[in-house]
């Protein structure tokens, strides 16, 4: 196959991977959570590299699955799939598109990272203070006026949160 | 199932030490699910349980790729006996459930230890994400990221407890109280940690003291909590040598894989 053969075959490679879905928040994709690293066509079949979002996120496997099950199925096999953990996946890395289809989907999507250093250990009130950094919009009905119930969700990548405005509880995918 | 021996290697030693560390705590943690006090709490708990298996997870992989005896993080987890684990031994104290030993079990007990824990991880993983050994580096700069989560989950318990009511003032001083005899061996040096410095894999246990000390003393301040006198009690368990716990836990971890060997599901 000439270069331009094997280009072509990786950006059909990249379009198979949009309908890729994560199974715990299915209406992102791997590509639109931001964890693929490669896509590379080989003499023979093609070789991807993710990189995992949480250490214990049982995810990870049934992701990897699907990835090889996906582009064997669009012709593309055989297919390794690899795990990359350096540099560590961040939120920062997922895309517009993303983020969009999470408020949809009623997921506050995530904020800034906070940038590393020491985290003050203070106690922290429900109701963010007037002066809070950062203030999470209700993904219902868009009002500032939420609070967090725990740091923790159904997921790793989540938390809990609730608007004081429509009085809907909503999940929030936390900035890492 | 017969047992295995990991090599004497104190770089394979070091590995463990922090994967074991991980993998104990997060069984502990673990006990929780179905039995904290409030539904988002069991969620918690068993979060930080599942994110401290990921790392234990990565480390056991890890630590079995260096050994040269090819054993995966099953094998490494489930076939080892008591003086081959090589954890705190903080991590192994009865944390939901009281023995007869130990009379932990306390909510407090939990959220006192994951603070003490937490932090000590943090730190850690700081100072490896520039380890020589480049896999434990990316072992570390993922695991830091989490442990953040998990230092502010601990501190926000600690401070709402200590400076709750006068119950759980007292649940919470007395939970301190009982895990601080075993915060000594946190910051003890031997020769894996002598290694691991001159190799630029890790830091020396007791150069984090300083820091460790600070960042708790800081919540316990304002958890108005004191912090317990020093004891010249010093627990073994980074040696290899456990509490009387450290069996028992082994045993319902291992059982499955004890009497049905290589068993999969």
């Amino acid at each position: 196959m000439s270069v331009a053969d094997l280009h072509d075959r990786e950006q059909a490679a990249w379009r198979v991977l949009d309908d890729v879905l994560d199974p715990e928040v299915p209406v992102l994709s791997v590509r639109d959570l931001g964890i693929v690293r490669a896509v590379d066509s080989l003499e023979e079949g093609m070789r991807v590299v993710l990189t995992p979002t949480y250490s214990g996120c049982p995810a990870t496997e049934v992701i990897c699955d699907s990835v090889r099950q996906a582009l064997e199925s669009a012709g593309f096999g055989p297919v390794t799939v690899s795990l990359q953990r350096a540099p560590a996946w961040t939120t920062e890395w997922m895309s517009d598109e993303g983020r969009r289809k999470l408020r949809e989907y009623g997921i506050a999507p995530p904020g800034a990272v906070q940038p590393p250093g020491p985290t003050p250990m203070t106690f922290f009130p429900r109701r963010p203070l007037a002066a809070a950094p950062e203030v999470l919009n209700c993904p219902r009905c868009g009002s500032a006026h939420t609070e967090r119930l725990s740091a923790f969700g159904s997921t790793a990548c989540k938390s809990m949160h609730r608007c004081l405005t429509c009085r809907e509880p909503f999940e929030h995918f936390k900035p890492l | 199932m017969n047992s295995i021996a990991v090599s004497a290697s104190l770089h394979v030693r070091y590995v463990l030490r922090l994967a074991d560390t991980c993998l104990i705590h997060a069984q502990r943690l673990s006990e929780w699910c179905g039995h904290a006090p409030v539904l988002e709490e069991d969620i918690a708990m068993t979060n930080l349980s599942l994110d401290l298996m990921g790392q234990a997870r990565a480390l056991l992989s890890h630590a079995g790729s260096l050994d040269g005896q090819s054993w995966d993080e099953d094998q490494l987890a489930f076939l080892r006996d008591e003086r081959h684990y090589f954890n705190l031994t903080l991590a192994e104290q009865p944390m939901r459930r009281s023995s007869a030993h130990s009379s932990g079990g306390d909510f407090a007990d939990a959220v006192v230890r994951n603070l003490i824990l937490a932090v000590w991880f943090r730190l850690h993983w700081q100072a490896l994400a520039a380890s020589s050994d480049a896999e434990l580096a990316a072992i570390a700069g993922k695991a830091l990221k989490e442990s953040r989560y998990h230092e502010e989950h601990a501190a926000q318990w600690v401070i709402r407890l200590g400076d709750g009511t006068e119950v759980s003032h007292a649940k919470t001083q007395a939970a301190l109280d009982r895990a601080w005899a075993y915060t000594a061996e946190m910051f003890v040096d031997d020769d894996t940690d002598a290694y691991a410095q001159a190799q630029g894999l890790g830091p020396l246990r007791s150069s984090l003291r300083e820091a460790w000390q600070s960042s708790v003393q800081a919540v316990l301040d304002e958890a108005t909590l004191s912090v317990p006198p020093a004891s010249s009690f010093l627990s073994t368990g980074s040696r290899g040598t456990h509490s009387e716990h450290m069996g028992f836990i082994l045993a319902e971890m291992q059982y499955l894989q004890r009497a049905y060997p290589g068993g999969r599901w």
